[in-house]
């Protein structure tokens, strides 16, 4: 099925915050182009995933390789520059930045403008609601545009991998079903995009691969509509 | 609204008036009411300004909320755009001729505004734009005053080339004191750069043989001007020393007013974004590529810089300096004009300035209760107005924005 090289690898990464260990050797691979995605309960290490491969928290063990390049010892502006985007958990956008504002920051390490325009357009484009919000502040939109702002921030760097931390925290379902939706057609655009998600459902339907994830450690990887027919991830995450 | 109003004025009335007992005169001998009454006249006078303002506003707001024909809207963009070229002007003509109708005592106070103009701005950066609380701000201040007065005085260099070592120095110490605080944060951060500031200041007092200890360095050469001269029939470079008030006066003016043009450069451009995205959120800054340690020392650098070259040119005008100068004290008021004028606002800053400085020496009258008023007024202002003197003006005109634009069908 995968034939193309994988455009991230992880090979057994470890993580500490402080003295707790909270990436047991992860490995995973994520093929170029495809949706994956890693699927666990609160505090199995999946956001901590995320921000161990962008840099934000060093790996203290193990390899991270980005397009076959080692990006584990890299500055987050580093792994940034190299086209890897993150939209982080809880819709951390800037409160007191408009919708605009938000937006260009993610555009910071780019020069050329008359494409970052056009990139700005693309986002208006798949989040119609926040052309409407332009100038406002990005604290006054509400729970569901936050996230599309989010996500539209972490494009606007015209990433080739995207990293979606719960991209449907604390949104309506009919929300969700819009941004998977906006995923999806990201992802027909060509950016690859790693997915993690508490909403194992969701996330398997839209993927290719799966992750699961338990105390620091993958502990089934698959495809994933297999992993959506697995009873052990049917009992424990779809609540079936 | 306007009963609201009435009715905070006459309970802050109330507390002013408890709050000035002590003036009627428990002192010693004389018994002197007026100077009470006059205080809090001129509160109760600010007070009903406010409430005459915040009407005023109101009854504009009742106005903007009806629709306007183009004609009002042509008519009320002129009046925004014209009179900021005015003010500006006018400010500047004032700022300008005031030496001449200012006595040496007047032009004196004017000088330390201005000096606390070019500091407040500086901090401005670090606290306002970063969002790095930093209470030990005045240190960089006596790092700009001590280079000058240690390179004059050991070396003799002049003020122009002690400059650039001073900004320089100032720049390392504030990377110093930047680096180890670099996860820091809001009141960690705030403890740190205090014992900072206590350390340069016991520094400064305990190293004798550098900094003459308590007693200060003094003698140091007040900054030159150097022109062509042509007497005898030969070319030289003459020195004129800017010994005179209205010369230091007009010199520290030109340092303000570069000081402003850089601080808003700053704040327009990329760096400035930067700033703010880390203050207001650090890790999406970090993911949205900005290299938030490198743009952290930058604040810390720049706004160390800006404290330096007052720093030094407070030494030059003084041809003194001494440890005391440079007390936690200062810091507070640096920091108070800081957030009284409104956190990242430049005019904000600038007023708050003036007022901050000139108010213990207009209420000198007031002897021993002076600070006391002070302490009134910085209150006051913080009730009645949070955000500051003049808040930050992108804030709002992203707000006026936000309101002005309808979301489309």
């Amino acid at each position: 099925m995968t034939t193309t090289q994988p455009i991230l690898e992880l090979t057994k990464v470890h993580t500490y915050y402080g003295n707790i260990h909270a990436l047991k050797g992860v490995s995973c691979s994520i093929p170029k182009g495809e949706i994956a995605c890693l699927i666990g309960a609160n505090g199995a290490g999946k956001s901590t995933t995320l921000m161990t491969i962008f840099g934000v928290q060093q790996a203290s063990q193990g390899e991270i390789r980005f397009k076959g390049q080692p990006i584990h010892k890299l500055r987050p502006e580093k792994v940034a520059a190299m086209g890897v985007s993150q939209s982080p958990e809880g819709r951390q956008i800037f409160p007191r930045m408009s919708t605009q504002e938000n937006l260009e920051m993610g555009a910071f390490l780019r020069k050329d403008k008359a494409e970052v325009e056009r990139d700005l357009e693309w986002v208006f484009s798949l989040f119609p609601v926040l052309k409407d919000r332009v100038r406002q502040l990005g604290g006054t939109l509400s729970g569901g545009e936050q996230q599309m702002l989010a996500i539209g921030r972490a494009l606007m760097s015209r990433p080739e991998l995207l990293l979606l931390d719960e991209p449907s925290l604390g949104l309506a379902p009919k929300l969700v079903e819009k941004i998977f939706e906006t995923i999806l057609e990201i992802n027909k655009s060509g950016v690859t995009i790693f997915l993690v998600e508490q909403n194992a459902h969701m996330a398997l339907t839209v993927s290719r691969t799966g992750y699961v994830m338990e105390t620091g450690r993958v502990i089934l990887t698959d495809k994933a509509s297999a992993l959506l027919e697995n009873e052990q991830v049917k009992k424990a995450y779809l609540g079936e | 609204m306007i009963r609201q109003e009435l009715k905070k004025l006459v309970v802050y009335g109330f507390f002013l008036a408890i709050l000035l007992i002590p003036m009627l005169g428990f002192k010693s001998t004389t018994f002197e009411p007026g100077r009470a009454f006059k205080t809090l006249g001129v509160f109760m006078a600010i007070l009903v300004l406010n409430l005459i303002v915040k009407t005023i506003r109101s009854r504009k707001k009742q106005e903007d909320a009806e629709p306007k024909t183009p004609l009002t809207e042509r008519a009320a963009e002129r009046i925004n755009r014209f009179p900021k070229i005015y003010t500006l002007g006018g400010l500047l003509v004032v700022a300008v001729a005031y030496p001449m109708f200012a006595d040496n005592y007047m032009i004196d106070v004017a000088i330390t505004c201005l000096i606390y103009v070019c500091l407040g701005l500086g901090l401005n950066v670090v606290v306002g734009l970063c969002g790095l609380l930093d209470l030990g701000y005045i240190a960089f201040y006596a790092v700009g005053a001590y280079t000058y007065s240690i390179l004059n005085l050991t070396f003799g260099l002049s003020f122009w080339a002690a400059l650039p070592l001073g900004i320089v120095l100032g720049m390392v110490v504030g990377c110093i004191i930047g680096y180890p605080t670099l996860k820091m944060r809001g009141d960690y951060l705030a403890i740190v750069t205090l014992g900072f500031g206590e350390i340069v200041r016991l520094v400064l007092n305990n190293w004798d043989s550098l900094t003459a200890g308590p007693n200060g360095l003094f003698g140091m050469k007040k900054p030159a001007l150097y022109y062509p001269s042509f007497a005898e029939d030969s070319f030289s470079w003459a020195i004129y020393y800017l010994k005179s008030l209205p010369a230091l006066y007009y010199f520290i003016l030109l340092i303000a007013i570069l000081t402003i043009i850089s601080v808003r450069r700053l704040d327009n451009s990329r760096i400035g974004r930067a700033w703010i995205a880390i203050r207001e959120d650090e890790v999406a800054a970090e993911l949205s590529g900005v290299p938030t340690t490198w743009i952290k020392l930058l604040a810390y650098a720049l706004g160390a810089a800006f404290a330096s070259v007052a720093g030094a040119f407070f030494a030059a005008k003084l041809s003194y300096t001494n440890p005391n100068f440079f007390l936690f004290m200062e810091s507070c008021i640096v920091l108070s004009i800081v957030v009284l004028g409104g956190v990242g606002s430049i005019p904000g800053i600038v007023i708050a300035a003036f007022v901050l400085i000139a108010a213990p020496e207009v209420f000198r009258g007031l002897e021993n209760y002076r600070m006391l008023a002070f302490g009134g007024i910085m209150t006051t202002m913080m009730i009645l107005k949070p955000e500051g003197i003049i808040p930050a003006s992108r804030r709002r005109r992203e707000l006026h924005e936000g309101e002005a634009i309808k979301p489309k069908e």
